[in-house]
C-alpha cells in the first residue's frame, strides 16, 4: 500500500546521508572489512597467481613430449615428462581446491563481519530511522546486499583481475609479433571503452533500481504475514495479492529492463572481439602476400587474439557483478552513514544506581514530529519529586505516549530539558540512563525467547527471586502454568499469550528492573478489573520508593498516583491530587470520569 | 564444532517450544524417504515454472546452437584464411577468397551480436517472469494458509521464502544456464569427435569418468545437506533480524544490545560456517576435476605415446587428441562454479515446494454455498475445540445468537471467549460439531460471503504501511473519501485526523508508528465500520481508548450495531453494558446466560464483576 510513501532510499529527508560522489567510493570502504584478514588475502593472492602458473606450465610440457621422447620413441623420456606432468597436476589440483577453499572461507568471514557490523549499527539507532524504514528494506541489505559485495570479491573480483592480466600479457606478446597488427587490436579498445562507459551509465541506475524493488517485496511479503489476521478478518487476502503481485512485477520490469541495458553492451564487445580478430586477419593476410610478415607470426598473433576472446567477453558480466556490488554498497552505506539521532554527548557523565534519587523535572519541554510545523507538546513544566508518583492524564492524541518516551530518552525534545537530579538527561550516559530509568509500553514487545530471557531483557543478572518478585507484583504468575514454565518460548515463534497476559509480562519486566525511576505506558489497559486491582495494590508497594510517570486512562489507575498532571493542548494544563481536580478542573473530569454518567444514561 | 552443540546453546535462551514441528513444513524433514519426495516435489516446481515458457526456451536453446555454431567457425575460418587466402594473394593476385572471409567474418560477428543480444534480453524475460509467477503463487498460498499455520511458521520465515529463496533461484537464473548449456553441447561433440579420431584413444581417455560421476556424486550428496542447513540458517537468521528490528525500541529502552548483538552473533556465525559448507565442498569439487583433466592428461599420453611409438596411431593424431581433451575439460572446470548456484538454488525450490505442499487446515469450500439475504443468525452446535491436545478449550459449546443480537463474552483468560469470537471469523474450524451463519455452515460458506458478512477487530489494531485514508479504505476498498471521513466521523477518528499535518493522506509509518496505541484502535475501528457486515466482532477493541474516545465509540456503537449481530468481548463493563445479552463463561462453559441488568439482579458471578467494576470507576 503506498509502499513508495514509506522510506525508500530515493526519499530525501534527515535519515539519508547526502548522495555519495562516486559509486566506487563505497565499495572501497569495505576495505576496513577486509584489513583484519589483509595476510589471509595476501597469501590468497599469491595462490591465485600461482595457481595461473601451475595451470600455464602444463600444456608447453605436453608440447614437448609429443615433440621429444614420443618423436623419438624413448619410453624412459616420455616416463620422466609424464611423471613430472602428474606431479604438476597433483600440485596445481591441489592449489586450486586450496585457493578455493580459502577464497570461499575468507569471503564468508567478510561478509559475516559486515553484517554483524550493520547489525549493530541498526540496534543504534533511533525508533525515528525505524519508523521509517520498512524491515524488508533494511533485510535486502544485511542479506542480499551484502551477498553480492561478497560474490564479487570472491569471484568477479578474482576473474576481473585475471582478465586483466591476461590482457595485459597477450598485448604485449601481440606488440612483440607486430605493432600494426596489434595497434588494430588496441583500435578495438577504443568502441569497447565507449560502451564499458555506457553500460556504467545506464547499469548502474538500473541494477540499484531493481534492488531497491527488491526490498519493497520483501517488506510487502513480511507485512502480509504479520497482518494476516487483520487481512483475514477482513478477507482482503486477493486484494493483499494483487497488491504483492503489483511489486512482483515491478521487480520483474526492473530486472528485465536491467537485463536489457545488459545485453546491448555485452553483444557489442563479443561482435567487437570476433570483428577484430576477422580485420587482423584480412590485412595481416594482405602483408602477408606482400612479405611484409610471416605466415607463421600470422598465425602466431591469430592465436593469441583467440585466447584474448573470453576475457573480453567476460569482462562485460565481470563489470555487471561490479556494478551490482557498488549499488549494493551504496545501498548498505546509507545505514551506516546515518547518525544515530541519540547518542551520548561528549563528555557524558555515569549515574551510579545507588546515588541517584530520582527527582525528574521537565522544563518547557517542547516536541514535535519534524514532517510537523505544530508540535504535539508546546512547552511542559512538571516536576516529579523522588519517590513520588505521578500520573498522566489527557485525551487520544494528546502526547502522552511522546512525553513518556522522553525521559529514557527513546525521542529526545525539540526544545527545553529534562533534567534527573538537577543534571540535563543528555548529559548522562545512554546506556547509564536506561538503567536507572526503565519504560514499559503499553504495547507489550515479547520476543521468541523463553519466558525467563524475556522477563530478564533489562536485568540480565536478576536471580530467581527477583523474577518471582516480579512476577507476583504483576499477577503474572500464570506463567508457572505453561507447558515448561520459564523455560518456554513465547512471542512470534513460541506460545501464543492473550494480550492482558502480555501486558502482564510486559510490566513484570519492567519491575524487575529496579529502576530508580520507572515509566509506564498505560500499562493494565488489557486487564480485567479484578486482576487490575490485585496488580494495582501489588504495584503500590513496589511504587512507595520508586519515582514513577504512569500514563492513565482509567479512574482506577488514578488511583496508583500522589499527583494527576492533565496534559492538554502539549501542556500541563492542571496538576494536582485527583480529588482536587476533579472538582477544579472541567477538562480533567471531563477525560477522566464521565463515563460513570455515561454508563447510568 | 559440533551443531548440536550449537543448538543446545541456542535452546538455553530460546526456550522449548512446545512441539519440535513448530515451525517446520515437510521442508524440513531429513530423513531419506522425505529427502527423496523433496527432490521430486522441487523437480515437479521447477517444471511448473518451465512449463509455460517452454517455446521460448526452445528459442533460446536455438540462439544458443547458433551461438556455439558462430565460437566454433571463429578458429576454422582463421585456418581456412591463412591456408587459402594468402596463397591466393600471393600466387594469383587473386583477393575475391580474402574478401569473401572478410565478409563471413562480418557475418559471423553481426551473428554473434543478435545472438548475445537475443539471449540475454529473451532469458531475463524468462526468468524474471518464472520468478514472477513463483513469488505470486508462493504468496497466495501463503495467504490461505490458516492462521493456526501463521501462528507456528511466523512471518520471519515467510519472509525468508520470499526474500533469500527466491534470491537464490534468481541467481541461478541469471548466471550459467548458458554455459550449463553450452558446455552439455560441448562435452558431446568433443566425445563424437575424439571417438571419430581415435576410438581406442578416445576409451582411455573416457576412463576418468568414472571418477568424474564419482567426484559429481559424492558433491551432490554432501552438498545438497550443506545447502539444506544453509537455507535453514539464513532463515533463522531472517527471522531473528525481523522480530528484533520490529522491537528495536524494547531492545533499546531495557539496554538489550549487547546480548542482542551476541545472540544474533551467533546465528550470523552459523550461517557462515554452513554456507561456507558448501561452498567449501564446492572447493574439493573444483580440485578433483582438475586432478581428474591432469589425470586424464597424463594417461593419454603415456597411452598414446607408446601407441606412437608401436606405430599404432600417428602423432598429429595425438597431437590434436590432446588438444581437444583442454577444450573438454576447461568448461567442465568453469562448470562445477555453477553446481554451487544450482545446488543452492534446489535446496530454495524445496523450501518453497514445502511451503506449498502445506495442507490448508482451514480450507476454501468445494462447493461453495452463499446466502443471498443473510439475517447473521449464528449457531453452535456442540462445539468442541482445544489448540493443544491436552487442553480442551471448548468441551461442546451449544449457543444461538438470533439475528441483530449484541452479545458479550464475559469470563476470566482462558475462558474461551477469543476462541469463540476466532471461531465465527473461521480463523480456525472446530475440531468437532459445527458453527453456522443463517443455517449455513462455516465451512460451506463461500470465502466471499463469509468474510463479507463476518468482520472481526482484533485485539493488535494492525495497521498496514500507507495513509490513513488508506488504513479505512481497507475496509471497502474503491470507498470515496467522503465515505471514508464519514466512517471515521462516526467512530471519533476524523478530530485526531484532522489535526495530523497531512490530514488523512498522513502516513502512519512502519505498524503505525506515527499514531498511538489508542489513535490506532480507532482508525481500525474506522476501517471495520466501513466494510458494513452483517456480523460484528470486538475483541478488546476499546481497550486501548480514553474515557472520551470510549464513550464516543460506544455511542456509535449503539447506532451501529442496532441492526446487526455482534459479539463483544471486553474486559471493561462500560462496553458490555450496551449488549442485549450477557454470556458469562467459565473453562469453555456458559455459566450465566441474560440480559445485562437480568444478571445485575440475578446475583451471580456477572453481578460481582458489575459490583467490582463501579467501584474501579470512583
Amino acid at each position: 500500500m503506498g509502499s513508495e510513501r514509506l522510506k525508500t532510499p530515493e526519499d530525501s529527508d534527515s535519515d539519508t546521508p547526502p548522495p555519495r560522489q562516486t559509486a566506487l567510493t563505497n565499495l572501497w570502504r569495505i576495505k576496513k572489512y577486509l584489513h583484519p584478514y589483509r595476510y589471509r588475502l595476501g597469501l590468497l593472492w599469491t595462490m591465485v597467481l600461482l595457481n595461473i602458473v601451475s595451470g600455464l606450465a602444463i600444456p608447453p610440457l605436453v608440447g614437448r613430449a609429443i615433440d621429444g621422447p614420443i618423436t623419438d620413441g624413448d619410453m624412459r623420456g616420455l616416463a620422466v615428462i609424464v611423471a613430472v606432468i602428474a606431479a604438476l597436476g597433483a600440485a596445481d589440483a591441489i592449489l586450486n581446491l586450496a585457493r578455493r577453499y580459502m577464497q570461499t572461507t575468507t569471503a564468508m568471514s567478510i561478509e559475516a563481519d559486515m553484517r554483524a557490523g550493520l547489525y549493530e549499527h541498526l540496534q543504534v539507532l533511533h525508533t525515528g530511522f525505524h519508523d521509517r524504514w520498512q524491515t524488508g528494506q533494511l533485510l535486502a541489505r544485511v542479506t542480499s546486499d551484502l551477498g553480492m559485495i561478497r560474490r564479487f570479491f570472491a569471484g568477479g573480483l578474482v576473474f576481473a583481475i585475471t582478465s586483466v592480466g591476461m590482457i595485459v600479457l597477450i598485448m604485449a606478446q601481440l606488440l612483440f609479433i607486430d605493432w600494426r597488427l596489434a595497434l588494430i587490436v588496441a583500435t578495438s579498445a577504443v568502441p569497447l571503452f565507449l560502451i564499458g562507459r555506457g553500460f556504467f551509465r545506464n547499469y548502474l541506475p538500473m541494477a540499484r533500481a531493481e534492488q531497491d524493488q527488491s526490498g519493497e517485496v520483501s517488506s510487502a511479503a513480511e507485512e502480509a504475514a504479520l497482518g494476516i489476521r487483520a487481512i483475514k478478518a477482513l478477507g482482503r487476502g486477493p486484494l493483499m495479492a494483487a497488491r504483492f503481485e503489483k511489486e512482483a512485477a515491478e521487480l520483474r520490469d526492473r530486472g528485465i529492463r536491467k537485463s536489457l541495458v545488459a545485453s546491448r553492451s555485452w553483444s557489442g564487445y563479443d561482435a567487437i572481439a570476433t570483428a577484430a580478430i576477422g580485420a587482423v586477419l584480412v590485412l595481416g593476410s594482405i602483408m602477408v602476400a606482400e612479405g611484409q610478415l610471416s605466415v607463421g607470426d600470422l598465425t602466431a598473433f591469430i592465436m593469441l587474439q583467440l585466447a584474448l576472446l573470453w576475457p573480453i567477453e567476460a569482462s562485460g558480466w565481470v563489470m555487471a557483478h561490479g556494478n551490482e556490488a557498488m549499488t549494493a554498497a551504496d545501498r548498505v552505506y546509507e545505514v551506516f552513514d546515518t547518525e544515530p539521532a541519540i547518542k551520548d554527548r561528549p563528555g557524558a557523565t555515569a549515574v551510579d544506581r545507588g546515588a541517584v534519587r530520582g527527582e525528574l523535572v521537565f522544563e518547557d519541554v517542547r516536541f514535535g514530529f519534524e514532517d510537523d510545523s505544530r508540535d504535539i507538546l508546546r512547552g511542559v513544566d512538571l516536576t516529579v519529586r523522588p519517590g513520588e508518583t505521578v500520573a498522566i492524564a489527557g485525551k487520544t492524541g494528546s502526547g502522552k505516549t511522546t512525553l513518556v518516551s522522553l525521559p529514557s530518552r527513546l525521542n529526545d525534545p525539540t526544545g527545553g530539558r529534562i533534567l534527573l537530579d538537577g543534571v540535563d538527561i543528555r548529559d548522562l550516559r545512554l546506556k547509564n540512563l536506561r538503567s536507572v530509568v526503565t519504560t514499559a509500553f503499553e504495547e507489550a514487545t515479547l520476543f521468541s525467547m523463553s519466558v525467563r530471557e524475556n522477563l530478564a531483557l533489562g536485568r540480565p543478572d536478576a536471580d530467581r527471586h527477583d523474577l518471582e518478585e516480579a512476577l507476583r507484583v504483576a499477577q503474572a504468575e500464570f506463567v508457572y502454568d505453561l507447558p515448561y514454565g520459564l523455560d518456554t518460548r513465547i512471542g512470534e515463534q513460541g506460545l501464543s499469550l492473550s494480550g492482558g497476559q502480555r501486558q502482564r509480562l510486559a510490566l513484570a519486566r519492567a519491575v524487575v528492573v529496579k529502576p530508580a525511576v520507572l515509566v509506564l505506558d498505560d500499562p493494565l489497559s488489557a486487564l480485567d478489573v479484578h486482576t487490575e486491582e490485585l496488580v494495582e495494590r501489588a504495584l503500590a508497594q513496589v511504587l512507595r520508593d520508586t519515582t514513577a510517570l504512569v500514563v492513565v486512562h482509567r479512574p482506577s489507575t488514578v488511583a496508583l498516583a500522589d499527583r494527576v498532571a492533565l496534559l492538554h493542548e502539549g501542556r500541563i494544563a492542571a496538576f494536582g491530587k485527583h480529588s482536587e481536580l476533579m472538582s477544579t478542573s472541567p477538562e480533567y473530569v471531563d477525560v477522566l470520569s464521565a463515563e460513570s454518567e455515561e454508563v447510568a444514561a | 564444532m559440533s551443531t548440536n552443540e550449537k543448538h543446545d546453546k541456542h535452546a538455553h535462551w530460546r526456550g522449548r517450544a512446545e512441539s519440535a514441528e513448530a515451525d517446520r513444513t515437510s521442508a524440513e524433514d531429513d530423513d531419506a524417504e522425505s529427502i527423496k519426495e523433496l527432490r521430486s516435489q522441487s523437480r515437479r516446481l521447477l517444471g511448473w515454472m518451465i512449463r509455460p515458457h517452454k517455446k521460448a526456451i526452445a528459442f533460446l536453446c536455438g540462439i544458443l546452437l547458433v551461438q556455439n555454431f558462430t565460437s566454433m567457425a571463429t578458429p576454422l575460418l582463421v585456418m581456412f584464411g591463412i591456408d587459402n587466402a594468402i596463397p591466393a594473394i600471393s600466387e594469383r593476385g587473386d583477393y575475391s577468397v580474402l574478401i569473401g572471409i572478410g565478409i563471413t567474418f562480418a557475418v559471423v560477428s553481426v551473428l554473434k551480436y543478435v545472438c548475445v543480444r537475443l539471449y540475454v534480453a529473451q532469458s531475463a524475460k524468462v526468468g524474471n517472469a518464472m520468478l514472477f509467477a513463483l513469488r505470486g503463487r508462493v504468496f497466495r498460498k501463503f495467504q490461505a494458509l490458516s492462521v493456526s499455520f501463521h501462528e507456528r511458521f511466523t512471518s520471519g520465515r515467510v519472509t525468508a521464502r520470499q526474500s533469500s529463496d527466491m534470491e537464490s533461484i534468481r541467481e541461478m537464473t541469471e548466471n550459467g544456464v548458458d554455459d550449463l548449456v553450452l558446455a552439455a553441447l560441448n562435452v558431446v561433440t568433443i566425445t563424437v569427435v575424439m571417438l571419430v579420431i581415435d576410438a581406442r584413444l578416445a576409451a582411455v581417455a573416457l576412463l576418468t569418468f568414472p571418477l568424474m560421476l564419482m567426484l559429481g556424486r559424492w558433491f551432490n550428496r554432501v552438498s545438497t545437506l550443506a545447502y539444506r542447513r544453509a537455507r535453514e540458517t539464513v532463515a533463522l537468521l531472517i527471522v531473528y533480524f525481523v522480530e528484533s528490528m520490529g522491537g528495536v525500541r524494547a531492545v533499546q529502552a531495557y539496554r538489550r544490545e549487547e546480548r542482542d548483538k551476541e545472540l544474533f552473533a551467533g546465528l550470523n556465525t552459523d550461517n557462515r560456517f554452513a554456507q561456507a559448507a558448501g561452498h567449501q565442498q564446492n572447493a574439493f569439487m573444483s580440485g578433483g576435476m582438475r586432478g581428474i583433466g591432469h589425470l586424464a592428461t597424463v594417461v593419454v599420453l603415456l597411452f598414446g605415446g607408446w601407441q606412437v611409438m608401436q606405430g599404432n596411431t600417428e602423432l598429429g593424431v595425438l597431437a590434436a587428441f590432446l588438444l581437444y581433451m583442454k577444450r573438454f575439460f576447461d568448461p567442465l572446470n568453469e562448470l562445477v562454479q555453477f553446481y554451487n548456484v544450482l545446488q543452492s538454488a534446489t535446496s530454495a525450490l524445496e523450501k518453497i515446494s514445502g511451503v506449498l505442499d502445506e495442507p490448508i487446515e482451514v480450507a476454501e469450500p468445494e462447493e461453495p454455498r452463499s446466502i443471498a439475504s443473510p439475517r447473521g443468525e449464528l449457531r453452535f452446535d456442540n462445539v468442541r475445540f482445544q489448540y493443544r491436545d491436552d487442553q480442551v478449550v471448548l468441551p461442546g459449546l451449544d449457543l444461538r445468537i438470533p439475528g441483530g443480537q449484541t452479545m458479550a463474552l464475559v469470563g476470566a483468560t482462558g475462558a474461551g471467549k477469543t476462541t469463540i469470537a476466532k471461531l465465527v471469523s473461521r480463523f480456525y474450524d472446530p475440531k468437532s460439531g459445527t458453527v453456522s451463519l443463517d443455517g449455513v455452515d462455516l465451512r460451506d460458506l463461500a470465502e466471499a460471503d463469509l468474510r463479507g458478512n463476518i468482520v472481526m477487530i482484533t485485539q493488535e489494531n494492525f495497521l498496514f504501511n500507507g495513509t490513513i485514508a488508506e488504513n479505512i479504505e481497507l475496509g471497502l476498498p474503491g470507498s470515496t473519501r467522503e465515505r471514508i471521513v464519514e466512517a471515521a466521523k462516526v467512530v471519533g477518528a476524523h478530530e485526531f485526523i484532522e489535526a495530523l499535518p497531512e490530514g488523512y493522506d498522513t502516513h502512519v509509518r512502519k505498524r503505525g508508528g506515527r499514531l498511538s496505541a489508542g489513535q490506532r484502535q480507532l482508525v481500525v475501528f474506522a476501517r471495520a465500520f466501513l466494510a458494513d457486515p452483517r456480523v460484528l466482532i470486538l475483541d478488546e477493541a476499546t481497550s486501548s481508548l480514553d474515557i472520551p474516545s470510549e464513550r464516543l465509540v460506544q455511542r456509535a456503537l449503539r447506532t451501529i450495531l442496532a441492526d446487526r449481530t455482534a459479539i463483544i468481548i471486553a474486559h471493561r463493563l462500560s462496553t458490555v453494558e450496551i449488549a442485549d445479552r450477557v454470556l458469562v463463561l467459565e473453562h469453555g462453559r456458559i455459566i450465566e446466560d441474560g440480559h445485562p441488568s437480568e444478571l445485575i439482579d440475578h446475583g451471580g458471578e456477572y453481578a460481582t464483576l458489575h459490583r467490582q467494576w463501579e467501584d474501579s470507576l470512583v
